[in-house]
């Protein structure tokens, strides 16, 4: 109860300007262990910039991230990894011509005096893709071109969440792929959170943000409109809050809609 | 659900998967664009038989050998153009880079010019000589972003100028050192042939069998076995019967043997798969010819890969020059030949090796070079000129290409 009490990550009155332009005003954002947040949001709303500053590819301007209930500064993508937050791009960072097996530890091969260790690393990733119930990929040891969009993605993911990370950020996960793929990759999303990852989905298809998430975050214009329980609200009343939502005071932790009014 | 089993069953070995048969393999293989070695060996195979059946000094002991000795010194540039195009790069410059090599070992062998040091010690001098001007124009490259065509381009004419400028007076510089001329012409006794088939073919055999064997607990299936006994009774053959046919080679009661540019080819061509298939390097060069971006955001230093690849094109150029030089006994003028640095890639591309990037092996330059040297001196001792031999390489090239485009097609098809 404690533990789920404190957010994994934390944002407080985060500010980021982009010259003249104010991309996030006094934005707050939580995310728990073992939950599925979603970010939604119009384009230019500000979902993005927030998810970059976490994943320390912007350096806010303003305001406080902590993780784990301590403060942090996050100042590159590898204070992000670091941390256990790991971010899957929309455009796949996935090389073609790499088998499964290859792409999976990218960059981070098992090696011994730099010769690569193909069996072990062939091992965990049968393993892992287990673990997270990946069944549809034909063979671990076939070049990613041949696999389908939603496959792909899968092993976008399951790379993202190998590396024992503790908060998975989804760039719009399904943006490209069919109905039936789609339904395979939002099963995988909701999977990470049962097995108590904290998750944050972007995306702009609201069927998308229902079938997974627990909590719906809305930002408008660079600024907080509200934070919806996904059992106590609507369609309607989110694609409102998108569209026409006031902004939320600055202050203070998001109120779920829950214990607000 | 059947597919969890797929994934469970997967054979936890090095090695490719190994699915119901050879034969359904072959057809996913080339549903999917992967047309393996097939192509090339069966390309290979015909030209000889064509050649033994038209050219009358073709099918000979002696000429099995010219082969190797022709051959030698375009694949040593193939292989380092193997690794350029692998980051989906080109160098222009390895032509006139080999020369610089080339140069670099007849200056240092120089008899009276105050230097005159052992070929053993000039020969790695040049390579690393080579390297530096691969560092040099990789950094252009990889630092800077100027293209590597242009960069290479620069580097074809500055090289080129160099050489003309140190041989316009002399003409020509002999090189005397027994080293360096052993590179292309020193010939192995019978037994000592013999005795490299044999390790060549134990090492292989080596190699090969660790992985199976470490693979403890795991279980290795009878097909993988085969296929693996296939391979090292394939190399096998390959390698006593290349010294079977050297052996036997006569010239002016002079008994031939298994020149030694096939040894120092199979030595570079062993180091440097071993670099591209097993070593973390390697796999960052196939991931940076595959997505650039996708290798950055995993953390790997794009350019220093690309650095270090455009340090091994100098480098295997420089070991091409010292072979073709010594080929000669000089370096004159004329040198290298002006078919060097197109052959080179020509034998890369026809080797399987996409011009794209990332997909290609490092033997494909040896059976590629071995395509256009067979065909090279196939036309030459029919008796055809020059003009017929580059038309015909051309020819090949294209169809080779064209092949790779169609397959790369056809993988493309297939993943959507």
């Amino acid at each position: 109860m404690t533990d789920s009490s404190t957010p994994l990550l934390e944002l407080r009155n985060v500010t980021k300007t982009f010259g003249s332009v104010q991309a996030l005003t006094d934005v707050d954002f939580e995310v728990r262990r073992g939950e599925v947040m979603a970010l939604v949001g119009d384009n230019g709303a500000g979902k993005s910039t927030l998810v970059k500053c976490v994943a320390g590819t912007h350096a806010a301007d303003g305001g406080d991230i902590l993780f784990e209930g301590e403060h942090v500064h996050i100042h590159g993508p590898k204070d992000a990894a670091r941390l256990g937050i790991e971010v899957v791009y929309q455009d796949l960072a996935l090389c073609d011509n790499l088998n499964v097996v290859q792409n999976m530890y990218l960059g981070r091969e098992l090696n011994r005096a730099q010769i690569l260790n193909e069996p072990g690393m062939e091992q965990r990733t049968a393993e892992t893709l287990k673990s997270l119930a990946v069944t549809t990929i034909p063979s671990i040891r076939r070049p990613v071109a041949t696999l389908s969009g939603g496959q792909r993605q899968s092993v976008a993911v399951a790379k993202a969440v190998q590396w024992n990370s503790k908060l998975v950020i989804l760039d719009e996960p399904t943006a490209a792929l069919g109905v039936a793929q789609t339904e395979q990759v939002l099963a995988l999303v909701r999977r990470l959170g049962e097995q108590g990852l904290a998750v944050i989905i972007i995306s702009h298809n609201l069927h998308d943000v229902f079938e997974t998430a627990t909590r719906i975050t809305v930002l408008r214009l660079g600024r907080n409109v509200g934070v919806f329980e996904r059992t106590t609200t609507s369609q309607q009343e989110v694609v409102a809050a998108i569209t026409a939502g006031v902004p939320t005071k600055v202050s203070g932790i998001p109120k779920t809609a829950g214990t607000s009014a | 659900m059947s597919a969890a089993e797929v994934v469970e069953r997967e054979p936890a070995v090095a090695g490719p998967e190994a699915p119901a048969g050879l034969l359904s393999r072959m057809v996913a293989n080339i549903r999917t664009g992967n047309l393996g070695i097939v192509p090339i060996v069966v390309g290979q195979l015909f030209i000889v038989v064509f050649f033994g059946l038209t050219a009358t000094n073709f099918f000979t002991a002696v000429n099995f050998g010219n082969i190797i000795i022709q051959m030698a010194g375009t694949t040593m540039l193939a292989f380092g153009v193997v690794f350029v195009l692998l980051l989906g790069e080109i160098d222009l410059s390895i032509g006139y880079v080999a020369g610089i090599g080339a140069l670099t070992v007849a200056e240092l062998q120089l008899p009276g010019s105050g230097h005159d040091i052992s070929g053993l010690l000039a020969m790695p001098i040049a390579i690393a000589v080579c390297a530096l001007i691969g560092l040099l124009q990789g950094s252009i490259v990889a630092l800077v972003g100027v293209p590597s065509f242009v960069v290479t381009l620069a580097g074809f004419l500055v090289w080129q100028g160099v050489i003309l400028g140190r041989l316009e007076v002399p003409g020509s510089i002999i090189i005397q050192d027994r080293w360096i001329n052993y590179t292309a012409n020193y010939y192995f006794s019978p037994l000592a042939g013999w005795l490299v088939a044999a390790s060549i073919t134990g090492l292989y055999m080596l190699i090969v069998l660790v992985p199976l064997l470490t693979a403890a607990g795991r279980q290795v299936d009878a097909r993988t076995w085969l296929r693996t006994a296939a391979k090292v009774a394939g190399l096998g053959i390959a390698a006593f019967g290349t010294v079977a046919i050297c052996n036997h080679g006569v010239v002016e009661s002079r008994r031939l043997g298994l020149p030694l540019p096939a040894v120092l080819m199979v030595i570079v061509l062993v180091v440097l798969t071993f670099l591209a298939k097993r070593t973390t390097f390697g796999r960052h060069v196939y991931a940076v010819g595959g997505n650039a971006e996708a290798a950055r955001r995993a953390g790997i230093n794009v350019a220093r890969i690309r650095v270090i690849v455009f340090m091994i094109s100098g480098a295997t150029a420089a070991l091409g020059g010292i072979i073709l030089a010594a080929f000669v006994n000089s370096v004159a003028l004329t040198f290298p030949p002006g078919t060097l640095l197109l052959n080179s890639i020509a034998a890369a591309v026809i080797g399987g090796v996409s011009l794209f990037g990332g997909r290609g092996d490092v033997r494909g330059a040896l059976l590629g070079a071995l395509v256009i040297a067979t065909v090279a001196n196939g036309l030459d001792t029919a008796g055809y000129s020059d003009g017929t031999i580059y038309i015909v390489t051309g020819l090949i090239l294209l169809f080779a290409v064209t092949l790779d485009t169609v397959a790369r097609r056809l993988q493309v098809r297939s993943g959507r």
